[in-house]
């Protein structure tokens, strides 16, 4: 930690926000070295928790002038490392913007503040019969701030849209505190859709403080139907059955047997041990509309050879049916002393491929890897058990997470579907992107931050790094980057 | 023709610098500002890469006609839920997703942009760039497909775009209510924020239409607490959507106002047609252009010079001097020399 220039930072920050507001004693900043991605951690030089817009302009301008790095953080629930801190720069805490500004149940729009959690704003919605769709399983903690810097989704993002289709407006600041408006409470704005580049891009371009949101009126019921498989590809087929049957399900959720099991001890949710695959599979709408869906599901799924099916026959019944699924993470947490969860998103067709792609993997490296899967857009977590006490699990770990990554890209897929790139899976850009992508992305990041101080070396690799990456592959006998000296 | 040669064009006006008009079909020639340069006819790169109806996504060359690509989805039950207006016979997908315009479901069910999972495109300097891809959930770098939804061809040659298509409806009907404005904005705002598959209105002249899509039994229902007579109306959706409907005939220049739904009406002395519940004004008449972008702007959205007896000052209400900057750093980054579509979307851009 280069002392002078904290003293320096921690002076002038002071020179406008509160003591309460700027902190720098290890014990105080300590608590940010991470967020929900464990394994990397850094001690930020200062921490900065501002209670206002315009202290949030004055902390961008003073970093941008000093040439301090600012991260971003909301709630520190992200699972890719991208709040992870800078040992010579700021950690924006935005966690005191909480306050819900307006809900307008006439107009369907929420205007919020980044710190306000994900589901605080569908609780506020409810009186109106409304609320917000995107519901990542993190929901009870994480923020409408952290959802756009990641594009968050959930379970009910095929039929509902994620974070990008769901918000109207951002409003907030430029690296250098200029301020900055996009989108309105219309439902398009004139020229270049930035608002779909600010979403998403893990806060390197802007630093949102007010968010305008899209409410949804809430279906008058909903039910889940609960099918077993004695295989995993036979259940990928059932999917695939579903859509072609003209089906949109809310959600469509898979659970291979380790990870059944794994919850099925964790909360009782009644699952089908048996079975080698679970497929939930949920209708809302109106009661006519959903009686109607859940038979045709009911028979799409058996003729696709489902073993048992189970319906939810009440409220209760339908959210112990989900509590398994949304208790996956901690269900698995407690099998293990440690687990690393991977986000890639696959075509489904190829999902039996995939995933005896991964049993080999489990198999080659000695680590076990219940999955659990957004069955209706493709998204796999696959869940690696490790103990991360033991450095050499770790890197086996680590080499076992980038193998399945890749065998995404190749599949047609992506190496993240929702929980983004941040430091974790950066040297995978290097292998889902070509140098001349990268560069473009680079670009943008270079107009919105022409100095690189937001957020910097989070989710584009330069392509030095890239060609640093030890495991580039071949393509159609060619490096991927010709262009660059290798070491 | 091939995409190379299309590569090669680009390449060739790179190094001579000078300006290249993108063309489809030619359908939307009015839209934006005054087209110029040497036209790169995009038409014959066409016809669909892929189309996997259970992945829900389909993958077109940029010339491939929507009319094609919509009966193709037809024919395995899938369609087109941003319903993108065709205006003429040629429209290709290339210049829907260029425009990003969306027909009378797009306050239902979402844009073009919304629906646009990853394009390939060509670059200012001849190269090739995919982004996004072919499936539903990416959030792998920043999101430059969607960016190009709209940019009417101002960063790059959208040369193949895939796009999220879904199952087509089982049931429709649409409704004929008589109400005057003020009542029809409140009516439509009312029904948006219960829980029924509202999936289209339009107004015009005392009369509110209203689509219903979903199933027979939610459509059904639907129908008893919207009331109204049932009407046949497909016909009709397709000459709002493509503006073949007598409204968009009327004398004077065409403008859109794109405001938040709850807008008071705009009372700009013009006819007006008003879509997505509210949400999409067209405005008829002859009518100052500042009193139109001063109305739409206090009303919280703004105004478009849709279809103008002159182009004027500009198709597209000015956006803020930051903003702006945003737009010349994203269009240097994509197309350096300025040879794409110069001018179409704002002056100097």
């Amino acid at each position: 930690m280069d002392l002078a220039r904290q003293r320096e930072t921690v002076r002038r920050l002071r020179e406008f926000l509160p003591e309460r507001s700027v902190l720098w004693a290890e014990e105080d900043t300590r608590p940010y070295e991470c967020d929900g991605l464990t394994a990397y951690r850094a001690v930020p030089m200062v921490v900065a928790l501002p209670e206002s817009e315009e202290e949030v302009r004055r902390i961008l301008r003073t970093c941008s002038e000093g040439g301090v790095p600012v991260v971003p953080r909301g709630a520190g629930t992200g699972l890719s490392g991208g709040a992870l801190p800078l040992g010579n720069g700021v950690l924006l805490s935005m966690a005191k913007f909480m306050r819900i500004v307006r809900l307008d149940p006439r107009a369907r729009v929420a205007v919020v503040q980044p710190g306000v959690r994900n589901a605080a704003i569908s609780e506020a919605a409810a009186a109106f019969g409304l609320y917000y769709a995107p519901d990542p399983s993190s929901q009870i903690a994480c923020t409408i701030g952290g959802n756009v810097s990641e594009n968050s989704g959930g379970v009910h993002c095929l039929k509902y849209g994620l974070t990008v289709h769901n918000v109207l407006r951002v409003r907030g600041f430029t690296v250098d505190g200029e301020p900055l408006e996009i989108g309105a409470e219309s439902l398009d704005s004139p020229g270049y859709d930035l608002l779909a580049l600010a979403i998403g891009s893990e806060g390197m371009l802007m630093v949102v403080t007010e968010v305008t949101v899209r409410l949804l009126p809430k279906p008058d019921c909903a039910r889940v139907v609960l099918a077993s498989f004695d295989d995993v590809q036979t259940a990928g087929d059932a999917v695939a059955a579903v859509i072609s049957a003209g089906i949109i399900p809310a959600g469509l959720e898979m659970m291979d047997r380790a990870a059944t099991r794994a919850v099925e001890q964790f909360v009782g949710a009644g699952y089908d041990l048996e079975a080698a695959a679970l497929l939930l599979c949920e209708s809302d709408g109106t009661s006519a509309e959903v009686e109607h869906e859940v038979e045709r599901m009911e028979r799409v799924l058996r003729s696709a050879g489902a073993t048992r099916i189970a319906v939810s026959r009440d409220e209760a019944e339908r959210l112990r049916f989900w509590s398994g699924r949304k208790a996956a993470f901690p269900a698995v947490g407690r099998i293990s002393p440690d687990y690393y969860c991977m986000d890639g998103t696959i075509p489904r067709r190829r999902l039996g491929e995939v995933l005896r792609f991964i049993g080999e993997l489990e198999k080659k490296y000695g680590l076990r890897c219940p999955n659990v899967f957004h069955a209706g857009d493709g998204n796999l977590h696959p869940l690696i058990l490790f103990d991360a006490n033991d450095p050499e699990q770790l890197a086996r770990t680590e080499q076992f997470a980038a193998e399945v990554l890749e065998k995404c890209v190749e599949v047609g897929g992506t190496i993240t579907g929702e929980h983004g790139v941040g430091v974790e899976k950066i040297n995978q850009m290097c292998t889902q992107f070509r140098s001349q992508e990268l560069e473009a992305f680079l670009a943008v990041k270079a107009a919105f931050d022409p100095t690189g101080l937001l957020n910097p070396g989070k989710a584009v690799p330069t392509l030095a790094r890239c060609a640093e990456y030890g495991r580039m592959r071949v393509h159609g006998g060619a490096l991927p980057h010709p262009e660059l000296p290798r070491f | 023709m091939t995409l190379e040669a299309i590569r090669e064009r680009v390449r060739a006006a790179s190094e001579r610098r000078s300006p290249l008009r993108l063309r489809g079909g030619g359908s939307k020639d009015f839209y934006g500002g005054e087209p110029h340069g040497e036209m790169l006819d995009l038409s014959r790169y066409a016809g669909i890469a892929s189309y996997e109806p259970t992945e829900l996504v389909v993958t077109a060359r940029c010339g491939t006609p929507l009319a094609e690509l919509e009966s193709e989805l037809a024919a395995r039950g899938q369609y087109l839920p941003f319903e993108p207006p065709h205006f003429a016979p040629g429209a290709t997908v290339g210049g829907c997703v260029a425009a990003g315009l969306s027909g009378p479901g797009r306050a239902a069910v979402g844009a073009v942009r919304d629906y646009v999972l990853g394009v390939k495109v060509i670059d200012g300097g001849g190269r090739l760039l995919a982004f996004g891809g072919q499936v539903m959930k990416n959030v792998a770098g920043y999101d430059v497909s969607r960016l190009f939804a709209g940019s009417l061809g101002t960063l790059g040659v959208i040369a193949e775009v895939s796009l999220k298509v879904l199952p087509a409806p089982q049931a429709e009907m649409s409704l004929s209510l008589e109400m005057p404005l003020e009542r029809a904005l409140d009516a439509c705002n009312r029904w948006a924020a219960l829980p029924l598959p509202v999936s289209a209105s339009a107004w015009h002249d005392g009369e509110l239409v209203v689509r219903l899509r979903g199933s027979e039994a939610g459509v059904q229902s639907a129908a008893r607490k919207i009331g109204g007579a049932p009407r046949d109306a497909s016909a009709f959706w397709t000459s709002v959507r493509d503006q073949t409907h007598p409204f968009f005939a009327s004398p004077g220049s065409l403008w859109r106002a794109s405001l938040p739904p709850t807008a008071a009406p705009l009372g700009l002395p013009c006819t007006e047609l008003v879509e997505w519940g509210g949400a999409l004004r067209w405005v008829k008449g002859d009518v100052d252009s500042k009193l139109v972008r001063e109305a739409a702007r206090r009303s919280g959205g703004h105004a478009t010079l849709f279809r103008g007896v002159e182009r004027g000052d500009g198709a597209f209400a000015p956006l803020s001097p930051v903003v702006m900057r945003l737009h010349r750093a994203l269009k240097s980054a994509f197309d350096p020399h300025g040879i794409f579509n110069p001018g179409r979307l704002y002056p100097g851009l």
